[in-house]
């Protein structure tokens, strides 16, 4: 039996909205930022002004983060955060300046830092450079960076390919940017467990970065190049070879599944559902009896952080049940609140103020909670998390990983 | 995933029945469109306070026995001898959540936005509330508002409240910090007011201005625009100031609505509900006249799968109900729903009058389960506003329909 009504999807579902002002009650960016209107006025009622004229555009939509939460509590289904975005694209006139094209390169930048990145890290340490990036570029200087890899996760996997290949079933596995430059552990752990349940990983024919920074900071162009490169990579990943694809991070999942058609007008429509999280394939696998994790007792304590837009593709429960798998972990989920940083938003000088304060309430529920770790699908938020507490944070895969028998 | 209840619909209903099941040790998973309605309410919640005659209640047992003769289809008549079991049960839950209200057997009496004195069953005992019409527990209030706040409408209050020999002095106030939500006149509301004012050197400034301006008025009457973060911000007036401070609900977006919906999501993850926000359901599979499980929009070919199904979707602002041209349906399921064939019946053209389309919902038998073609699903339950045969402003019933047929369904469910 199938619904009468269609999921909300036209371009204008705005005219859904009955101004009820849930949305901004749930804007973690109005609740702090005095200069961003809210989402309803920057979202369905901007439109209505915004397709008149393109003058209505207000410039003041480069605070709205893409967390999506004014869409998860909307009452009338109605895509908030994306006309905010799709208002972006279309009509804001704002050039990406250097330091905006520099955060959203995460290829290219990623790509040269590794070789050095022994020397990138110390000297991305120095308060010096920190003061010289904040006075040239207006990247903050209270921001860390993430640590880069000496060498980067392709590189490890090359090694393992031969191996990976034995394995009877098997999966592709889109390890984005932040595993292959900064965190190759995580791609190693990921390996590592669906490997214990006779998975083998194979990498895309191509991956290149799934293009959010280079949405958030308007170089859309760009973006599509890389989106298409993807698509066509996973589709024959899917459809070819008939490999599903894994992902470890929860933007660049839902970015390659939700936001590719209406942002970039990519078509994913044939691979969509054969793209999720690794933890939701294990999840299914599981409930399905296909597979069992071997897991060892550990006592441990974690504290579940869910990232906006695991939020937005409500997949947390998975990531809960199977760290709940494990025997004797103590597991405490946080209250939903969002982190703050936002991909590259919190690096800008102009959203440092902003990203702190909407993450304030989060840090002190952690510094609080005394965990062992603090758990998050999504890297930016384990930055923002390390940054801004003494708590360490990991992804739900490496504590399985560090479980398994 | 598999629960013993996949509840529809996370506002006052589905929240109170899956609070009640899980502390009966039921598993339970709540799938939610987005926000509730709940986001609207006054924080005084109606069992009953008109009959469909137009006369007021004034004991709520009796109320509800005319009630009964008078619309025999009526929620509350499913509800048969268990009702006054269910008001216990229902005051007894508010005390285990920690909430205090202002309830009794009889109504007692709320300010209305508008400056109406109105019945009402269960008050936040933050509200202005009276205990009998006529005895008014003031007889010179101050009344705040925020200059240009058009959510609250101090005139009609100072009116209201005239009638009934009250003297009222209202003052107008403004600060600074607040100026800049002003840039966008629509953006002015109680929720926003609040992220200012609740911050404690604001809050501060706000008590200079209230000290200042007030002499010998018994009680300090506010618009509901505090304490969306900060819980303690009227205790706090209330200590430096030495006088009583009583709340007045504002145009929606209601703060204490709000503040209710979130305590009882917290209370319900807390008792190991799940909460799924932001999901729609797409599909059912029924099979032998029961549901057998649900699939979502987010979790694509993952069923929920449970023994028990509970629609708790509300009426037509959260599209529990959808009016189309022909027809008013109940999307998810595509239950059997009561309304009149004729559209042109569907309203009254006076705005004040009985509007019938608010009685209109969907169909169940006296267990309040579904029917599909007139055949009960047998693991489907209906609770809420999205029910048949009861309109909730002309009555005042709203609440109570959603909390009594959400308790009901819960002990159906629990004891089976």
């Amino acid at each position: 039996m199938k619904k009468k009504i269609d999921h909300n999807i036209s371009n204008n579902n705005f005219e859904q909205c009955i101004k009820c002002t849930i949305c901004t009650i749930y804007c973690p960016v109005a609740a702090v930022n005095p200069n961003y209107p809210g989402p309803k006025q920057a979202g369905p009622d901007g439109e209505r002004l915004r397709l008149k004229k393109s003058d209505f555009y207000d410039d003041a939509l480069k605070y709205c983060t893409n967390c999506k939460r004014c869409e998860v509590s909307c009452p009338s289904n109605v895509k908030i955060g994306d006309i905010i975005q799709s208002a972006r694209i279309k009509h804001s006139k704002q050039k990406p300046k250097l330091r905006d094209i520099l955060l959203a390169n995460t290829d290219f930048v990623g790509s040269m830092n590794t070789v050095l990145a022994p020397v990138v890290n110390t000297v991305l340490g120095w308060d010096v450079t920190k003061l010289a990036l904040d006075k040239t570029l207006q990247i903050d200087r209270h921001r860390t960076f993430p640590k880069y890899s000496f060498g980067t996760f392709e590189q490890w996997y090359k090694r393992q390919a031969q191996k990976q290949s034995e394995y009877k079933n098997q999966v592709s596995y889109f390890h984005g940017c932040y595993v292959n430059y900064n965190n190759p552990q995580l791609g190693k752990d990921l390996v590592k467990v669906f490997n214990s349940v006779g998975i083998g990983v194979q990498l895309l024919d191509k991956e290149k970065c799934c293009g959010v920074a280079l949405i958030s900071n308007g170089l859309i162009n760009q973006a599509r190049k890389q989106g298409n490169v993807n698509i066509a990579s996973i589709r024959k990943s899917v459809i070819e070879n008939k490999r599903p694809v894994v992902a470890t991070s929860s933007t660049c999942t839902f970015t390659i599944r939700d936001e590719y058609p209406h942002l970039l007008g990519i078509d994913n429509s044939d691979v969509k559902e054969d793209v999720e999280l690794a933890t939701r394939y294990l999840y299914r696998l599981i409930s399905q009896d296909k597979i069992k994790l071997n897991l060892a007792e550990k006592k441990i304590k974690v504290a579940y952080h869910i990232p906006c837009h695991m939020e937005k593709l409500g997949w947390s429960y998975y990531t809960i049940e199977l760290l709940k798998l494990i025997p004797n972990i103590e597991l405490i989920v946080l209250d939903d609140h969002c982190c703050g940083i936002a991909g590259t938003y919190g690096f800008k000088k102009e959203n440092y103020e902003t990203s702190q304060a909407i993450g304030e309430d989060l840090f002190k529920q952690i510094e609080e909670s005394k965990v062992d770790y603090v758990v998050s699908d999504c890297e930016t938020c384990k930055w923002q998390i390390e940054m801004s507490t003494t708590a360490k944070c990991e992804h739900p895969i490496s504590i399985l990983a560090q479980a398994l028998r | 995933m598999k629960f013993d209840t996949a509840i529809i619909g996370g506002g006052l209903s589905g929240l109170i029945c899956g609070i009640q099941l899980q502390k009966k040790g039921k598993k339970c998973a709540i799938v939610s469109t987005g926000q509730s309605a709940l986001h609207f309410s006054s924080g005084a919640f109606d069992l009953l306070s008109y009959l469909p005659d137009g006369s007021e209640v004034e004991n709520i047992q009796e109320g509800v026995k005319k009630l009964i003769e008078q619309n025999p289809n009526h929620p509350y008549a499913k509800l048969g001898e268990a009702l006054p079991n269910l008001i216990n049960s229902a005051t007894q839950l508010f005390e285990e959540l920690n909430i205090s209200f202002v309830h009794g057997e009889s109504n007692h009496y709320k300010i209305t936005p508008l400056g109406e004195i109105k019945p009402t069953w269960a008050s936040l005992d933050r509200l202005a509330t009276i205990q009998e019409k006529q005895q008014f527990p003031w007889k010179k209030v101050a009344l705040f508002n925020l200059d240009g706040y058009l959510d609250f409408y101090p005139k009609f209050i100072k009116q209201g409240l005239k009638d009934h020999q009250v003297e009222v002095n209202t003052f107008g106030f403004s600060l600074p910090e607040l100026d800049r939500l002003r840039r966008n006149p629509t953006e002015l509301r109680a929720t926003n007011i609040s992220n200012v004012l609740d911050k404690e050197s604001i809050l501060n400034k706000f008590i200079a201005i209230l000290k200042s301006k007030i002499s010998n008025e018994e009680v300090i009457l506010l618009p509901a625009f505090l304490g969306l973060k900060n819980d303690n911000a009227f205790k706090t007036i209330e200590e430096q100031i030495g006088k009583p401070v009583k709340v007045i609900p504002t145009l929606p977006p209601s703060i204490i609505g709000i503040k209710l919906q979130q305590y009882l999501q917290e209370e319900f993850i807390s008792l190991g509900g799940v909460y799924m926000l932001g999901d729609n359901v797409l599909e059912a599979d029924l099979e032998n006249n029961s549901v057998q499980r649900i699939y979502t929009y987010n979790h694509g070919d993952i069923p929920i799968q449970a023994k028990h199904f509970v629609l708790a979707t509300g009426s037509y602002f959260s599209q529990g109900l959808i009016a189309t041209q022909k027809e008013v349906i109940e999307p998810v399921f595509n239950l059997d729903v009561t309304f009149d064939s004729d559209r042109t019946k569907w309203y009254n053209k006076d705005v004040f009058e009985t509007q019938p389309y608010l009685a209109f919902g969907v169909k169940t038998n006296k267990e309040l389960q579904g029917l599909i073609n007139n055949q009960p699903l047998n693991n489907l339950y209906i609770v809420g506003a999205v029910l048949e045969s009861f309109n909730p402003i002309k009555e005042g019933s709203g609440g109570g329909v959603s909390i009594l047929t959400a308790l009901a369904v819960a002990d159906k469910i629990a004891k089976n």
